[in-house]
Parts: C-alpha cells; sequence; structure tokens
C-alpha cells in the first residue's frame, strides 16, 4: 500500500493522540511524590487541540475536543464543561486564524500557542471566578500556564506529521 | 477501494463551514452542561450520575496506576530503616523519654479536665467512627484541588464528611458512590471552611485559592491572629466537629494571612474519613424534650453556694438559668416557663458512643482530645456569689415568671440552680 496516497484515518490524528492525552493526564494525577515534590499539572489537551485547528478543520475535532475537557474535569473533580468549553476557546481561535497561522516559523507558533494557552486559561479563571465566587491564586495559575506552554513541541510533532499526511488537503 | 471509487468521493462539503457549525454547536452544548452543573451543592443528586459513573471507574485505574508508586516508597522506606536503625532507635528513646513527662501532664489536665466537666454539667461531643481510605488520584491545579479516596458509601461514606490525615484536616467529602469518594481539599477555590484562632478563640473563614495556603478571612478583632498561631476548625455551622487541626497561621506575601495546612506535613497518601453528621443529626430531640431528674451534688459544690433556704424553691427556680446541657452557655438559655424546677441533668461526662459506624469504623482520637472538646470558656459563666440578685428576681406571687435568664448573672457552678432560690434578701 502506497502511504503517500492513501487518506488519513480519523483515529490517527484524533483518536490516538486522544488516548495519549487522556494517559498523561492520570499519571499526572496520581499521588506521587518526587523527592517531597508533587508534580506539576499540566494541561496536556492544550497542544493537541491547538495542532488539531492548524492541521485542518474537521466535524470530529470539535467532539474530540470537547471529550478531553470533560475527561479533564471528571479527572479533577472541577466544574463539569469547565475545561470542554476552555479548550473549545482555544481551538476555536485557532480555527479561525488558521490562514495566518499557516507557514509561521517554529518559534511563532510556539508565541501563538502560548498566547492561546494564556486565553484558555483566562477564560478557566473568570469562570471559575463566577462559579465558586472567589478568586484561584494567580501564581498557581502562572505555573500551570508555565508547564503548559512547555508542552508546544508535542503540539509541533503532531502538525508536522499530520499537515500534509492527507492527499485530500494538498 | 480507491477514493474514486467512493460514492461521496464526489460530493463536494464547504468542510470550513460544517467544521465551523459542529464547533459552534459544540461549544454552545459545553456552555449549557457547565451553567448546569452544582458541584459544591450538599445535596448528594447534585454530584450527577456521570461524576458517580466516572469516579467508580476511575477508582480502580488510579488505584492500580499508584500501586508501582507505593511499592517504590515502602522499598525505599525500608531500606532507608535497615541503614538508619541506629541513629532512629536513639531518636525514637529521646522522644519516649520526653513523650512519658507528656505523659503525666496528660493525666494531670485530663484529671482536672473530668472534673470541671462534672462540676459544669458540660456535654462533650460523642466519638466520631471513622473509616480509613487510600487516597487514589490527586489534582493540584489552580482551578480543582480534589482528591479520590478508595472507602465509599459501603463503608458509610456521606457527602459533607470531614477528610484527615495523619497530621490534620485535609478537606471534606463532596460526592460519594460505591467504593469510591471525591474529596474536595481545603485549598480548592470553592472551599469554605469555618475556623477558629486557638490562642484568641477568633473566628474566620479558612477560603482555598488554588494554591497551597489558603487564606483567612472575615478575621474579626483586633490583633486576632499572630504568626506561627495554631488554626482549629471552629465547628460553627454544624459542618465539621470543632477542634480538628487545620494548620498554623503565617503572613502571607500579598499582606493577607494564610494558613500553612498541617496536613501537608507529609504526603497525604491514608486518610481517615470521619462519619461526622451535623449536630442536628447527633442530637436527639426526643430525650432532650424529657424533663430529667436534677443533677447529682459535684464535689465541692455546696461550699461554693449560698446555704438552700428552706421554701419558695418554685419561683426561684424559675427564676434562674437552667443548668446547662451543653456547651451553650446557661446565660443564653430562656427561663422555663413551668414553675417547677425543670432544670434538666446534665449529661454524664463519658459521651455516649455513636451507634452507627460498622465493622470498619474506628474512633477518632482526634476529636476526643482536650483541644477538640467545646472549649468551656465560653460556656462557662461569671462567678456569682448570689444565685440571683434581687433587682431582677420577680415577685413570688406569680409562680411563672417571665423573666428571661440572660439578665440574671448566673452562678458558677449550675447545678445546686434547680433547688436553690434566690436568697430571702431578694423577697419584698
Amino acid at each position: 500500500m502506497n502511504g503517500g496516497a492513501r487518506t488519513l484515518e480519523p483515529w490517527r490524528w484524533l483518536g490516538v493522540p486522544m488516548l495519549q492525552v487522556m494517559g498523561a493526564t492520570l499519571l499526572f494525577a496520581l499521588p506521587l511524590r518526587v523527592w517531597g515534590l508533587a508534580l506539576p499539572e499540566p494541561i496536556f489537551a492544550l497542544p493537541v487541540a491547538f495542532a488539531w485547528a492548524v492541521i485542518r478543520p474537521s466535524v470530529l475535532a470539535p467532539f474530540g475536543v470537547a471529550l478531553m475537557g470533560f475527561f479533564l474535569d471528571l479527572l479533577w473533580g472541577g466544574p463539569l464543561g469547565l475545561w470542554a468549553v476552555c479548550l473549545l476557546i482555544a481551538y476555536g481561535v485557532a480555527l479561525g486564524g488558521r490562514a495566518m497561522l499557516a507557514g509561521q516559523s517554529r518559534g511563532m507558533m510556539w508565541a501563538w500557542y502560548g498566547v492561546l494557552t494564556a486565553l484558555s486559561m483566562s477564560a478557566a479563571y473568570l469562570f471559575t471566578m463566577l462559579d465558586a465566587k472567589g478568586m484561584a491564586s494567580p501564581l498557581s495559575v502562572f505555573w500551570q500556564f508555565l508547564a503548559t506552554v512547555i508542552l508546544y513541541p508535542f503540539a509541533d510533532r503532531l502538525i508536522e506529521r499530520f499537515e500534509d499526511a492527507d492527499v485530500r488537503f494538498r | 477501494m480507491s477514493l474514486r471509487d467512493n460514492p461521496l468521493g464526489e460530493l463536494k462539503v464547504p468542510l470550513t463551514w460544517t467544521a465551523g457549525i459542529v464547533f459552534l454547536v459544540v461549544l454552545i452544548a459545553a456552555v449549557a452542561i457547565l451553567l448546569s452543573d452544582r458541584r459544591e451543592s450538599f445535596e448528594t443528586d447534585a454530584y450527577g450520575r456521570t461524576r458517580t459513573m466516572s469516579d467508580k471507574a476511575l477508582e480502580p485505574v488510579g488505584d492500580a496506576l499508584s500501586a508501582p508508586g507505593r511499592w517504590t516508597g515502602a522499598g525505599v522506606d525500608a531500606v532507608r530503616g535497615y541503614f538508619f536503625a541506629v541513629s532512629e532507635n536513639r531518636r525514637l528513646k529521646a522522644e519516649l523519654k520526653e513523650m512519658r513527662q507528656w505523659r503525666d501532664v496528660a493525666i494531670a489536665l485530663k484529671d482536672d479536665n473530668e472534673r470541671y466537666r462534672a462540676i459544669l454539667g458540660l456535654q462533650t461531643d460523642p466519638p466520631i467512627p471513622m473509616v480509613a481510605a487510600r487516597i487514589v488520584t490527586d489534582s493540584r491545579g489552580p482551578f480543582a484541588n480534589t482528591r479520590l479516596a478508595n472507602a465509599g458509601r459501603e463503608k458509610g461514606v456521606k457527602v459533607g464528611h470531614p477528610v484527615m490525615s495523619e497530621n490534620g484536616l485535609v478537606g471534606r467529602v463532596i460526592g460519594v458512590t460505591d467504593g469510591a469518594s471525591r474529596v474536595l481539599t481545603l485549598t480548592d477555590v470553592a472551599s469554605r471552611t469555618p475556623v477558629m484562632i486557638d490562642r484568641t478563640n477568633a473566628r474566620a473563614i479558612l477560603t482555598g485559592d488554588g494554591g497551597p495556603n489558603p487564606r483567612l478571612e472575615y478575621l474579626r478583632g483586633q490583633e486576632p491572629v499572630r504568626d506561627g498561631d495554631r488554626v482549629l476548625t471552629s465547628g460553627d455551622g454544624g459542618m465539621f466537629p470543632r477542634g480538628l487541626p487545620v494548620g498554623r497561621a503565617v503572613k502571607g506575601l500579598d499582606g493577607r494571612w494564610r494558613v500553612v495546612l498541617a496536613s501537608d506535613r507529609a504526603p497525604v497518601d491514608y486518610v481517615r474519613i470521619l462519619l461526622f453528621e451535623d449536630f442536628t443529626v447527633l442530637a436527639n430531640r426526643a430525650e432532650l424534650d424529657q424533663p430529667s431528674s436534677p443533677p447529682p451534688p459535684t464535689p465541692g459544690g455546696p461550699a461554693l453556694l449560698p446555704p438552700p433556704p428552706t421554701a419558695a424553691a418554685p419561683a426561684a427556680g424559675s427564676a434562674t438559668p437552667p443548668a446547662s446541657r451543653a456547651a451553650t452557655p446557661p446565660a443564653a438559655r430562656p427561663a422555663p416557663a413551668t414553675p417547677a424546677p425543670a432544670t434538666p441533668a446534665p449529661k454524664t461526662a463519658a459521651p455516649t458512643p455513636k451507634a452507627n459506624g460498622g465493622a470498619a469504623a474506628q474512633t477518632s482520637s482526634a476529636v476526643r482530645s482536650p483541644a477538640t472538646t467545646p472549649a468551656p470558656k465560653t460556656a462557662a459563666p461569671k462567678t456569682s456569689g448570689t444565685a440571683t440578685p434581687p433587682a431582677v428576681t420577680p415577685a413570688p406571687k406569680t409562680p411563672a415568671p417571665k423573666t428571661p435568664a440572660p439578665k440574671t448573672p448566673a452562678p458558677k457552678t449550675p447545678a445546686p440552680q434547680t433547688s436553690a432560690p434566690p436568697p430571702s434578701g431578694a423577697r419584698p
């Protein structure tokens, strides 16, 4: 079978990364301490949502993004729908600015990813403030932002691998 | 099958528009779900079937995945114990020596405490049964701080039960299913816990913000807290028992008072879920409504009181406040309307054990410590030489005086109030 001429199956670029995100999130949610320090809690779903929007528009991708968000809420015990909405906001903005993002350098894409991560976490901050009637610690939000921003290489790898993988979109 | 053989292969769908519309539909659905969520409600139904099912499914997965970590930790501890056995033995001997001194002090304090309780007729909190559980997942982000424990409904865990580690309070249960409970930690942004400063008895609300050190809010008074003050649960509102250790107060970088949680001293891997019910559930209303016999004479009681008169017991007895039945100060209770001395007998100092619990339930020693019993500071009335001052004593013609008790200074020992009328000088 000629790999270059075949179509890209959704499970390859949507299903497998989604399962990887769920597995990584679950591993980082274990009650482990390394040298007395708790593990960080990055949002593994954000680089995947960003990459999906950059790779191509898809009917299935929003459902995948929402599914990952609901999984995060159920695993972390937060308000149900919080991360589904916040991830969808990042995905939607990246999808809308897809034409602008195309062809940018790696550093520039990383910067855009950082902007969208900040947007998503700002939305989470706002929704949490309205829901719990209390403000989250900005320092804790910053640490989670930092732990998420450094995950861009995973998004970059996903984009490089699947952006040009489907003959129908060449 | 090639692309051209596919009957839908020639179908031209505006993919960008379709994807955009699908995105909007999914976003609206997610917003609707978010708006309808009621996570921190005390209603069991509000937790939702989805959360219940997911917790049930996550519990064995988290338990299995965290097993290697537990085994590794146990192995490291075993190796460390082997190589550092001599130094640890030396340290433990020194600690034992110190603890023996504290044991003697504790015995003396316990004896004093029991006498004071007997004198005051103070009813202490009953012992609280509890179940042990292991934490299988742990979220530490700024927007959600919860833990999943592997004990659930089958062990009697209910929504609202407090959760403690060996060092201090961890949080409370917000969702429960078979085999798993979701614990909202004190650091969660939705967590509000009534606490008090042990030194000053000042009240505050411990408010989580997603960081490691929750804030102390609504502090009142002048200098109610100092650096290093011990913070305990106040028991206000009946959600938590009084006196559970929470942590120590520190001044944060932002200038606000915060608490270094006692439970953070060690990894929270095993917890105790206190099967604590709200105090309105603890109280046996039928028993409280029954008139009871006068309390037994307390040691040293008659020496502190004026000699009892020979007559007019009903009128005088009604003018004095009834003996305290609980931690409520006697002065805060209205006088009984009946002329007969309806003062209830104080409960025994020994607490009545709670009926529920089950086989796995144990008794919490933390809540039975002196720090956890209702503080007599607020319950103890002021010393008074006479039972009732003449100015507020009603006329003896009316068998049921309407003067409320709080206006009268109450005697120190409430026990003889049932038979002790005001002195004869109070009569016209």
